[in-house]
């Protein structure tokens, strides 16, 4: 084996790629979380997101319209999702699953036309002077917009939970829902805002993956990616700094696998492969004595009268 | 007269099935400290929340300071002056004192200011608070004074307090009173609601009295006697429950040296209780909510397991046991919140019979149930304990709280119990259904039956119990005859005012 085959800046950079869908589709859970709502259908509006993106992508030759598209395509499942459990009061459980296998199952069948396709590609952002620098040019100036929009969106949403009043009223109406009702807020139009913005981001995070990190697609691309997002915020103790740490973590796993396969180590693939699954359910195990950092009303069915 | 600040006439408000207000009226003049009294379902929730904006009337106008008042949400009153504290806190665990002040204001100042001003108005009102603390971490009284003082930083003209003192030692209620006085001192007007007729008559100037959601009299509580007021509140005259003076038997139920870690994260963990119950007593236990009641109700119910040794029953150790084992040995417990953990909300009344009493009414012989027996059983809970309900196959949530309590208890007392364990026993009951409770207790120890009943209502276990002990952070006071205690030694018991400084200038 020959690990010098493995460059660092390349390694480094394609972590942060890897990790990029992760990130969004995680914040945006995050923010639905905090509101109280558990969804289960994150790889559903990924894979929703990621044939919307590529199949208007493909048409308009534009990826950026691609992306919107992607965004407005997670949001509108999510609206389903958001009837079935704030209007209907069905389960969230029950209802976050059924989101997901009808998001794989629809995705497949408007896919159809655009197997073995190539999108319009995104350019990289290049300074002339900073992109050149070595190692932390490639690591740090020369990535896709999306990429950055992802660390924005993470630091916009921790500013958001933490400094504003929007991000109190939020926060209170997932902490107590009935409390928050009686103190006047709208309990139900706040949780559709914030399972909406769920959807767009899980939206975007899947887009990315048929747009920039694999640019084709497949049936199934988003590959568990979205329940890996759903470990992630649990991960993260429904706090956006850690979902930064965590998604690199996670990013940085999936590829360093690749990494070392390609270089031959001696361990077998599916081991490899398996890791990162791995590593969320020991996580998981750790932090569930760890409950009361959850936010209180989380997946319970709020309804005025009670 | 001058104009009174709220002006309440006509209110109606009915719900499928029952007119909750019937035509209400009555005015509070600024500075007035005015008594809503009434029985549980009497009406007295849905008329503050009409006047908070959380439920429209029907027909009827309020004034408020004689312009017209009909707020259609809660933002509205608040707008307006009026401010409630409500009765179940409604405050957020997780966050701190300031973050939830912060959600009942329209227009907070920042953080910063608003810790300043919080800190300000805590102390200017005898009341103390750390606006940086995590609201989960304190105790009753202080989260309380969390509502009030979010109340307060809004300059409220209408103050509501909804059953304020229930979850408060003596000591606090006092500080509680100063604060009220000086409030009403200063021109705001209170609308106090309670069923605690003594607090009636040493706080307010005017009472109200509903029944059955009509306004039924009213007085002037310092010239009425508690006894007259509580008659006009229940509509018939009041038999207070026998006592048979009688020697305790042989010690039935002894708990020695009982620790336990509570299960959940905001419990009280219970530290080296000792004491004993003898057969034909009652011993009663006080304290706050959340001082180690549930924890010591897990306890001897056998939903959390001891040492061995810690609890013994006619001399034999039990600490290990679970619930079932026992129930056949005869110590049966009635928990408190009858949904969930004393009854089973979608089964049938008897099934939720013959869940406790398959043992010893031997109504699931070699695993088979007998559900002609059940059914008896039921009947016989129905009829014994004067339970309202169609029949036994109704559903436990269909029955009114003060029903299926008393089912949840005639279930336990019927099955001949050696000892036996209850929580809040007349929680959210009528008092006459609270006091055909407290009578079929007192029968059953008469019987010879061991009770130890666990409650947060003092006069409740001033009346029945004949040894009384308190609970205070999971530690349990000495245990001293009931009868001659006075109030101040039983607040002292509580644990005081639960070292909050009392603020109020000693003058």
């Amino acid at each position: 084996m020959d690990l010098t085959a493995i460059s660092p800046a390349l390694l480094v950079a394609s972590l942060m790629v890897a990790a990029t869908p992760l990130l969004l589709a995680a914040i945006g859970e995050l923010v639905v979380e905090r509101a109280g709502v558990l969804n289960l259908g994150v790889e559903g509006m990924m894979i929703t997101g990621a044939i919307c993106g590529f199949a208007i992508s493909v048409e308009t030759g534009s990826p950026y319209i691609g992306l919107i598209a992607a965004a407005l395509g997670g949001a509108a499942l999510s609206l389903l999702f958001a009837l079935l459990t704030q209007f209907a009061l069905a389960n969230q459980v029950a209802s976050g699953l059924a989101l997901t296998l009808f998001g794989l199952g629809f995705s497949a069948l408007i896919g159809q036309g655009y197997v073995g396709l190539k999108p319009p590609s995104m350019g990289r952002l290049s300074i002339p002077g900073l992109s050149d620098l070595p190692f932390f040019g490639r690591v740090l100036f020369g990535h896709d917009p999306v990429l950055y929009f992802g660390l924005a969106l993470t630091l916009a949403t921790w500013i958001f939970l933490r400094f504003t009043r929007a991000g109190l009223v939020l926060r209170a109406v997932g902490e107590n829902h009935d409390a928050a009702h009686a103190l006047g807020y709208k309990v139900v139009r706040i949780r559709i805002l914030a399972i909406l913005f769920g959807g767009a981001c899980a939206g975007l995070g899947g887009a990315y993956i048929s747009l920039v990190r694999v640019p084709q697609w497949t049936e199934g691309m988003t590959a568990g990616i979205g329940w890996i997002a759903l470990a992630l915020v649990v991960f993260a103790s429904w706090k956006p700094g850690g979902l930064l740490l965590g998604a690199y973590l996670f990013g940085g796993l999936t590829v360093l696998q690749l990494n070392l396969q390609a270089a031959g180590v001696a361990i077998p693939v599916e081991y490899l492969a398996m890791s990162p699954y791995l590593i969320t359910i020991v996580v998981l195990v750790f932090l569930s004595s760890r409950r009361s950092l959850t936010p209180g009303s989380l997946g319970r069915i709020f309804h005025a009268s009670n | 007269m001058a104009t009174p600040l709220i002006d309440i006439r006509g209110l109606t408000k009915a719900y499928p099935g029952v007119v909750a207000n019937d035509d209400i009226s009555f005015a509070i003049a600024p500075g007035e400290v005015h008594a809503l009294l009434g029985e549980n379902g009497a009406g007295k929730s849905t008329l503050v929340k009409m006047i908070y904006g959380l439920v429209r009337p029907d027909s009827g106008a309020m004034t408020l300071s004689g312009a017209p008042f009909a707020p259609s949400q809660p933002r509205e009153a608040r707008e307006s002056g009026v401010a409630m504290v409500f009765q179940h806190f409604s405050l957020f665990d997780a966050l701190n004192v300031a973050e939830n002040i912060a959600l009942g204001m329209e227009t907070p100042p920042k953080m910063r200011d608003l810790a300043r001003r919080i800190r300000e108005i805590s102390h200017e009102y005898g009341l103390p608070l750390d606006p940086d603390r995590t609201v989960g971490d304190l105790s009753a009284g202080e989260r309380q004074r969390v509502e009030i003082v979010r109340c307060l930083l809004q300059d409220p003209k209408l103050l509501i307090m909804d059953e304020p003192t229930s979850v408060l030692t003596p000591q606090e209620v006092d500080i509680l009173f100063q604060t009220l006085r000086q409030l009403s001192a200063e021109g705001t007007s209170i609308l106090y609601i309670s069923h605690k007729l003594e607090e009636i008559r040493a706080l307010c100037d005017e009472a109200t009295i509903l029944r059955l959601g009509k306004v039924v009299g009213t007085c002037v509580p310092r010239d009425t006697t508690a006894r007259d007021m509580a008659e006009m509140m229940v509509g018939t005259a009041l038999t207070p429950p026998a006592r048979a003076g009688q020697a305790p038997g042989d010690v039935a139920l002894e708990v020695d040296g009982l620790s336990l870690r509570s299960p959940s994260q905001f419990g009280t963990s219970l530290k080296d209780l000792r004491f004993t119950v003898r057969q034909g007593e009652i011993l009663g236990i006080g304290g706050v909510a959340g001082n180690g009641q549930d924890e010591l109700l897990g306890a001897l119910s056998g939903e959390l397991r001891a040492a061995r040794d810690a609890v013994r029953l006619a001399g034999a150790p039990i600490g290990h046991l679970g619930p079932e084992a026992r129930r056949k040995r005869g110590l049966l417990t009635a928990p408190e919140e009858r949904l969930g953990h004393a009854a089973a909300p979608d089964m049938s009344l008897m099934e939720n019979a013959l869940l406790t009493g398959a043992a010893r009414k031997t109504l699931a012989p070699r695993g088979l149930i007998n559900w002609r027996g059940a059914r008896v059983f039921a009947e016989d809970i129905i009829a014994r304990f004067d339970v309202r309900t169609p029949g036994p196959l109704s559903a436990a949530r269909a029955l009114s709280g003060g029903n299926l309590q008393k089912f949840v208890i005639g279930r336990e007392v019927l099955q001949a119990p050696e000892v036996l364990v209850v929580n809040q026993p007349t929680w959210g009951v009528d008092a006459a259904a609270a006091a055909a409770i407290r009578q079929a207790l007192l029968d059953l120890a008469k019987n010879g039956a061991a009770i130890l009943c666990i409650s947060q209502d003092l006069d409740e276990l001033m009346e029945i119990a004949d040894r009384f002990g308190a609970l205070n952070e999971g530690r349990l006071s000495e245990i001293r005859p009931a009868a001659g205690l006075t109030v101040k030694e039983i607040g002292l018991m509580m644990g005081g005012a639960h070292g909050m400084e009392v603020a109020h200038a000693e003058a």
